[in-house]
């Protein structure tokens, strides 16, 4: 016990740390290279694995010989399907989002065919990495061919080629939403039969893939029968439990951790392939096993996201009322149904009406596959093709009725004074102000001033048009209330996990089950527990990622971290807190209900200069020679947090655009945005995320795609040829912030992760189509290369689903046999 | 099997390595320099960026024999904790990382860049960087980081807040 000095200090309220831009704790070892991604783990004895994988996109395997390889120098073993196939099981789906869903099932490593090309159908291991990447060659492989299903409007046609021959459609589901049979709207059809302006578009959104920069790496160590995974994933505790179901080793014998992990981006939510396979070699052999994946591997056998093909009608009065919402899509799966490849589209279902009042609503989506690498989880998963699809599509209805494109938004959209509103789609909106976003974003672009130079350059004919595009979205994050996602026919729940452990010197462990990979967690975390109990940043270090240091989380993913995981922190502070009310009411001869804490500190009402900190506390119990009868000698405490509801940031993003009509070349000339993510614990973070986001989301306007040839490979298979932006390809961002709290959490935040990624994509295709619109161009095919661009300006239509034969999706480089070559094939989209 | 030497990060190794290593790999595999990363193979990523003879290199792109008798400097041997070279801790200021994982090259370009150019315009920062690639981050705090060095290298006081 101390007596402090000066009793006015305690008056003092102590300075929050939530909402001050902290650097980032975890910085230390990333900028000087003392990092521990799995890659560089080293364990005695260990063995490499290569993966030998399918050249071809569809095939019965008929033969595979092994014998050359087995010979090579170093090689341990060569093992192929049918050597694993009795233990393997499949790739789990957890996510059956109708009854009658189909799944193919998903072996790790083919068995007796392949469905795309990258698929595994036999590995090495080898005493180095070297000598296992040497003998993949030395695998000779024989397959009939089938053919490949790869255009998903084919695909879905009476008698089309089948992807998988046992089942009996290319279609795995028919899921829909129709808000008049849900109750929450009217009758779709009859809003339409009744509307005076009907608009109907085709909107592809293209097949993405995450490309973290680390690419994904495995290490199995067996010890007896215990087995630990060290893995690059977003998720070791779902992988934990999925491995445990997929392999049968039981879980309490698995340990996953997850070490310094270089981005996910959904890209490493997944129970991959590689990892069960890597399980059972190290089992097999009883020696500790490595994998880690080249870029081209990374490529071509994770998985990708987004690659849908939208029918969006939308009915209005011709005043600009919307009456109407009519979404069809086709989501193309893949070859399989990964984690939660099926839920990505269904997900995005309920996000179509963005942040308008549409009386009618109705959502139709076929899960298509198709002989490609599945897509699940990227960055947005559903939402940001939902927005996309909206923030087009009003921006076509503004077009056709000839009003401008911000007016018909704010027409339709929810009013602040509206909040909480449950929209078409049943979702319950709980807070924001999209009049006070859109203003505050419109005066950091300095919008009138480009409007009247967008004016002068149409007037004098300028070879380079001017382009102003508006992005006005929410989107649902937070995942998940655990009942919405069991009704949504999730297999899990979206709960998380925290535990903080007082430590006898005074220190702080805070154990969290949402396991970063680059958010800042460490950082945040120890900001939202130094506001609750009072004591020191740097005193607190946050453990995550390991099953055996935190044993229960649903990880990171739908920009959930600090609103569900978060939350879990503050609220087991506040059991300790008060947990160390009692002990300090013992101590201080206080009752408990006359105590205050403040500043780490219990102090007794009335009685001042009597004081006992929270660390004093912690060392009375570790010593534990005089606390209450009635109490555990302890502070720590766990706690676990289920919201109830989403939450739900939104944001106006605005994007101006310039377009050589001469050469196709586009360039962001400015890119303004206001987000309202609720409370910011740290707005150095909340910044970092919102650019990132943005560079992606544009990337997917301007720069990728993952290109499937008529074989089914893939020609964007190197960072060559997949264009993820570098800095001289991006702008700088002009961001802001307007803060409604969230009220379904007791920090305020509503989750920012995704934010810039699902907002950016529309508000620059719609900059660029603004630029054009007078030149007769109504829509442009995502990525706007240069190429298509210049096609759409000159030649009409979209500018092409394809880049010329010869040259890469964006548009630039050209082999040498084609260079300036047209071909009839080139000129008709198609190629090689 | 041939014979190199190099020193790396102020320590002479001698090891006898297979012509076809890369440097990367003899760094990370016999020399224990995790530090450095590979991201892509193709020397497009940057992310295994390394002064060689005081010249940014990609380490993918450079067998280890051709290092032989030359000094390399990794992430690792450029400061340390309590003693970060600046552009390390303009990265750390700034906010110009966050999964951390293309940071080692892009600290290791950026020294590079600054040498070349020690006082550069935002075009000039995102143009000498763009071997570099960042998923995370959008690059803008990167070039407010490498701007923020250019300052303190050069003495200037002039430093841009990271929340312009």
């Amino acid at each position: 016990m101390t007596v402090t000095e000066d009793p006015a200090t305690a008056e003092v309220a102590p300075e929050r740390e939530v909402g001050k831009a902290r650097r980032r704790k975890e910085d230390a070892r990333l900028i000087t290279g003392r990092t521990t991604w799995t890659d560089n783990m080293v364990l005695p004895g260990m063995l490499h694995m290569s993966v030998v994988r399918s050249p071809v996109a569809h095939g019965k395997i008929t033969n595979v010989d092994v014998s050359a390889a087995q010979q090579a120098p170093g090689v341990v073993a060569v093992l192929t399907g049918r050597d694993l196939a009795e233990e393997q099981g499949s790739i789990p789906c957890a996510w059956p989002v109708t009854a009658d869903m189909v799944n193919p099932g998903h072996p790790s490593i083919a068995v007796d065919e392949v469905n795309h090309v990258g698929e595994a159908v036999a590995v090495i291991v080898a005493r180095s990495r070297s000598a296992a990447a040497d003998a993949i060659e030395l695998v000779d492989v024989d397959y009939d061919l089938l053919p490949p299903v790869l255009d998903m409007e084919e695909a879905v046609k009476h008698e089309a080629d089948l992807c998988h021959d046992h089942i009996d459609s290319n279609t795995s589901y028919h899921f829909v939403f129709d808000a008049g049979e849900a109750g929450t709207g009217g009758d779709t059809e009859q809003a339409f039969a009744d509307a005076d302006v009907v608009v109907s578009r085709r909107f592809v959104n293209q097949r993405l893939i995450p490309a973290f920069m680390e690419p994904r790496s495995v290490v199995v160590q067996p010890q007896g029968d215990n087995f630990t995974m060290w893995s690059a994933t977003q998720i070791p505790h779902v992988l934990r439990v999925m491995l445990a179901m997929v392999t049968g080793i039981p879980e309490h014998k698995l340990r996953v951790v997850a070490p310094d992990v270089g981005g996910g981006f959904g890209g490493k939510l997944q129970v991959n392939p590689e990892e069960v396979i890597a399980l059972l070699v190290a089992r097999r052999l009883g020696k500790p096993v490595k994998w880690t994946e080249t870029r081209s591997e990374s490529l071509m056998a994770a998985h990708h996201g987004r690659d849908q093909i939208q029918y969006v009608d939308i009915a209005s009065t011709r005043e600009g009322d919307v009456q109407g919402l009519r979404v069809r899509i086709l989501a193309d799966m893949g070859a399989y149904l990964r984690l939660i490849t099926p839920g990505v589209p269904a997900l995005g279902a309920f996000m179509f009406p963005g942040i308008y009042k549409f009386p009618a609503y109705r959502f139709e989506c076929d899960g298509v596959f198709t002989n490609k690498v599945p897509t699940d989880a990227y960055r947005g998963a559903g939402r940001p093709e939902a927005t996309f699809a909206v923030e087009r599509i009003m921006d076509e209805l503004a077009v056709e009725l000839g009003m401008d494109p911000l007016e018909v938004r704010r027409r339709n959209w929810i009013q602040s004074q509206e909040f909480p509103f449950t929209t078409v789609a049943g979702l319950e909106y709980d807070s924001g102000d999209y009049d006070t976003a859109t203003q505050q974003a419109l005066d950091l672009l300095g919008y009138p001033e480009l409007r009247e130079e967008q004016r002068r350059r149409r007037e004098s004919n300028d070879p380079v048009q001017l382009g102003i595009g508006f992005s006005t979205f929410t989107e649902m994050c937070g995942l998940a209330p655990s009942r919405v996602l069991g009704s949504l026919s999730y297999g899990a729940g979206g709960w998380e996990s925290a535990s903080i452990r007082m430590l006898p010197t005074g220190k702080v462990e805070v154990v969290t089950g949402s396991t970063p990979h680059g958010q800042g967690h460490e950082t945040a975390w120890s900001q939202l527990v130094a506001d609750q109990l009072g004591v020191p940043f740097e005193d607190i270090e946050v453990l995550h990622g390991d099953t055996a240091v935190a044993p229960k989380g649903m990880d990171t993913y739908g920009s959930r971290s600090l609103v569900v995981g978060g939350t879990a922190v503050v609220k087991a502070a506040d059991k300790v807190v008060a947990k160390a009310r009692k002990v300090a009411a013992h101590l201080l001869e206080a009752n408990e209900d006359d105590l205050d804490f403040s500043g780490g500190k219990f102090t007794v009402r009335g009685t001042p200069g009597t004081a006992l900190s929270i660390q004093e506390i912690a060392l009375a119990v570790f010593a534990a020679h005089d606390y209450p009868e009635d109490v555990e000698p302890s502070i720590d405490a766990d706690a676990t947090f289920d919201p109830v509801n989403f939450s739900f940031p939104h944001g106006t993003h605005v994007c101006a655009m310039e377009v050589d009509t001469e050469t196709g070349f586009v360039k962001i000339r400015k890119y303004a945005c206001v987000d309202d993510v609720g409370t910011i614990v740290n707005p150095l973070i909340v910044e970092g995320q919102v650019h990132g986001g943005l560079a992606q989301g544009i990337a997917q306007a301007l720069y990728e795609e993952a290109v499937y040839d008529a074989d089914g490979n893939l020609t964007t298979g190197s960072f060559v040829d997949y264009l993820v932006p570098s800095a001289a390809d991006l702008p700088h961002f002009d961001t802001g912030n307007t803060v409604h709290v969230a009220p379904g959490n007791p920090i305020g935040a509503k989750g920012v992760g995704e934010a810039g990624c699902i907002a950016s994509t529309p508000a620059v295709v719609n900059a660029a189509l603004d630029a054009v619109r007078h030149l007769g161009v109504q829509d442009i095919r995502m990525p706007l290369t240069p190429e298509r661009v210049w096609r759409a300006i000159h030649q009409g239509g979209d500018g092409g689903d394809r880049a010329t034969a010869g040259s890469n999706a964006y548009g630039g480089a050209q082999t040498e046999t084609t260079a300036g070559v047209s071909t009839p094939q080139s000129s008709l989209g198609g190629d090689r | 099997m041939t014979q190199v030497s190099m020193r790396v990060d102020g320590v002479s190794y001698t090891d006898e390595v297979e012509p076809r290593t890369l440097l990367v790999h003899h760094l990370r595999e016999a020399l224990g320099k995790v530090g450095t990363v590979v991201g892509c193979d193709t020397s497009n990523c940057g992310a295994c960026t390394v002064h060689l003879d005081g010249q940014a290199v990609k380490s993918c792109t450079v067998f280890a024999v051709q290092a032989d008798g030359a000094e390399v400097t990794t992430i690792e041997g450029i400061g340390s904790q309590g003693d970060l070279h600046p552009v390390q801790k303009a990265f750390h200021e700034m906010h110009g990382l966050q999964c951390g994982f293309c940071t080692p090259g892009m600290i290791m370009a950026s020294i590079d860049l600054l040498k070349e150019n020690p006082n550069p315009s935002e075009t000039e920062v995102r143009e000498g960087i763009e071997g570099n690639l960042c998923r995370c981050t959008g690059y803008q705090n990167i070039v407010r980081a490498v701007q923020q060095a250019a300052g303190e290298m050069s003495g200037s006081s002039d430093t841009l807040g990271a929340q312009a």
